[in-house]
């Protein structure tokens, strides 16, 4: 049972870095990434690959992961810097399935729809299954701890006020003399790279990647997790990320109790819960647990054409 | 090799034709209502398979059940936007977006339930293929056109002649303009929620009845009638048809020098490309 809480809590710190990746790209830019998956998928498999076919140390794997991730976020943000709204919604969905349409037929490389298995784990042999849970919360605490007293002080800095007048207008931020295409590349590869990040320590973590694994569904979770903590407000990534994986563990046990299920049924009944909670949350609390205050430095935008006023 | 491209290309006009009719109910979904409505994935795979009930279980005829199709994915499409999508649309188009698919997951886990993982296929007559000078052509795929010809030009006769169809013309070009004249924008909604999610169960079973289906076939392509639509301009009719053909011509012609796996890729590249030139697609934004 401990060993099961441990996991969720590896699951929960996964989940919040990805958040808080996604907090400078959608909460402070404002820049629209349905394909945050593609990114996590992109370092998960640089990292396992380096560390299984180059025999590289983990930590270098890790930080080629994130680095590859926020070069892939640059180019993607490069690419679709004219595109808005719902086509850039298009291009980032894309994008995420593009990678594992990659991931399923590069079957040379990444194994193909079979995954990879036997990804190294950090002192995995070092350690007894229950030590290494215990190291590896620890670990993943540590780098969202990290992460989030940087994105905290950042989201004070003139960086992210730039970034906010962006989103709220991108026309006046240029002609404030501000490079946007600069800064909209910047928070892009920044916000991949924690995605990066997120999933190189997913792979040492569960020893086994797959395509499956790097769903749309998944780039639902992180939503789910942003828009339950509240947009904009890095205590609401974390906070969201925990309610969220607390949430996902819990279904597990719904669907054992109904009697005369298949597994297949069961999974499909434990998704459809999942995404009706999230029509449900976006529907009635789209602020979140934890609204930001307005005088926070980012407040984040009403989405799409009702754009509030910027507060300075 | 000429053989080669001319098959190809062949099979690409057949598979954009197909590609038109979802792409269209899509197209005409975002001119009326301003977003990317990511559930036309599930009303597709919903189409899919309230055909293979009729076909299988009822024993119909192929154009009855996709009539059946589109009457069972329209009547969801509607329910669904009136309860689900409908209320998100004040909120943003990027809210409703992740709502629709969020919605899209949901139906298609109830498709899921309901029918399994499992591969089916529908009741067709085994027929040969035809052969001109080399070149194969399938009876069904010729069927499929031809059905899928008929309703575009029932969509198009629709939108030009009907009352409704000018109405939904009107909304989408200017809606205050069109409310002021008094037309009632919820009932126009609702009816290119029909039409539209209709379309998409009638392309999904159009897209299943050469292959097999199961609860992931719209999901799977969702990027190729999203290109389409893309490519041709989002909310635009025509363009959406310009676009099915050529993501349809585009995919096959891949084969070439791709694996069949990466066909889906290929219409993202396709979306990259015309969008990198010209960000409102081939024929412009909203010319329904």
């Amino acid at each position: 049972m401990e060993n099961y809480l441990v996991a969720m809590g590896v699951s929960a710190g996964i989940f919040a870095l990805m958040a808080l990746g996604l907090n400078v790209i959608w909460g402070m830019a404002g820049l629209i990434n349905l394909g945050l998956v593609g990114f996590f998928a992109v370092g998960a498999y640089v990292s396992a690959l380096l560390t299984l076919k180059l025999h590289l140390p983990i930590a270098i794997g890790i930080l080629a992961g994130t680095g590859l991730a926020a070069l892939v976020g640059a180019i993607v943000a490069l690419v679709t810097v004219r595109l808005k709204g719902d086509y850039l919604a298009i291009v980032t969905l894309g994008f995420a399935e593009t990678v594992r349409i990659v991931a399923s037929n590069e079957i040379w490389l990444t194994n193909g729809t079979d995954g990879l298995s036997g990804i190294a784990r950090p002192f995995g042999a070092d350690f007894s299954p229950v030590q290494f849970n215990l190291f590896y919360l620890c670990l993943v605490a540590a780098m969202v701890t990290v992460l989030f007293v940087f994105i905290d002080r950042l989201s004070h800095s003139p960086f992210a006020r730039v970034l906010r007048a962006i989103r709220e207008d991108e026309q006046v931020a240029s002609v404030a003399g501000k490079h946007v295409l600069v800064f909209k590349i910047k928070a892009f590869a920044f916000g991949s790279a924690a995605l990066g990040l997120a999933g190189a320590l997913y792979g040492h973590y569960t020893s086994f990647i797959a395509p499956d694994i790097f769903v749309p569904l998944l780039t639902l979770y992180i939503k789910l997790a942003l828009l339950v903590g509240g947009v904009g407000n890095t205590w609401g990534a974390v906070v969201g990320a925990i309610v969220v994986v607390t949430f996902l563990e819990s279904t597990r046990f719904i669907t054992p109790l109904i009697p005369g299920l298949s597994a297949v049924q069961g999974a499909a009944l434990r998704e459809f819960l999942i995404s009706v909670s999230l029509i449900v949350i976006l529907r009635f609390r789209s602020q979140g647990i934890l609204p930001e205050s307005p005088s926070h430095p980012v407040v984040p935008a009403r989405t799409g054409a009702e754009t509030q006023p910027a507060q300075i | 090799m000429v053989t080669e491209v001319l098959q190809l290309i062949i099979n690409g006009i057949m598979a954009g034709t197909i590609l038109a009719v979802p792409a269209i109910g899509l197209t005409a979904i975002f001119a009326v209502l301003r977003f990317a409505n990511f559930a036309l994935a599930s009303h597709a795979t919903i189409g899919a398979f309230a055909g293979l009930v009729a076909n299988v279980n009822f024993g119909l005829p192929i154009v009855p059940s996709l009539l059946f199709a589109f009457l069972v994915a329209a009547v969801v499409g509607v329910v669904t936007d009136e309860f689900v999508l409908k209320p998100f649309r004040a909120a943003g188009f990027i809210t409703t977006a992740i709502g629709s698919i969020a919605l899209t997951i949901a139906l298609e886990n109830v498709v899921r339930f309901i029918f399994g993982n499992e591969l089916r296929g529908y009741d067709l007559p085994i027929r040969r293929d035809w052969r001109f000078e080399g070149i194969r052509i399938g009876p069904q795929q010729v069927e499929n056109l031809v059905i899928a010809v008929a309703v575009m030009a029932a969509v198009f006769l629709f939108l030009m002649l009907t009352r409704i169809g000018k109405a939904m013309r009107a909304v989408a070009d200017n809606p205050m303009l069109a409310n002021i004249k008094g037309i009632n924008a919820e009932m126009v909604a609702r009816i290119v929620s029909f039409v539209g999610m209709g379309l998409a169960g009638l392309g999904g079973m159009l897209i299943g009845l050469d292959t097999t289906i199961d609860p992931l076939t719209g999901f799977r392509s969702m990027l190729s009638i999203f290109a389409a639509a893309v490519v041709g301009g989002l909310g635009s009719i025509p363009g959406a048809v310009v676009g099915a053909l050529t993501v349809g011509i585009g995919e096959e012609l891949s084969l070439l020098f791709l694996s069949p796996n990466y066909r889906s890729a290929v219409g993202f590249f396709t979306i990259l490309l015309v969008l990198i030139f010209r960000p409102r697609g081939i024929l412009g934004q909203r010319a329904l």
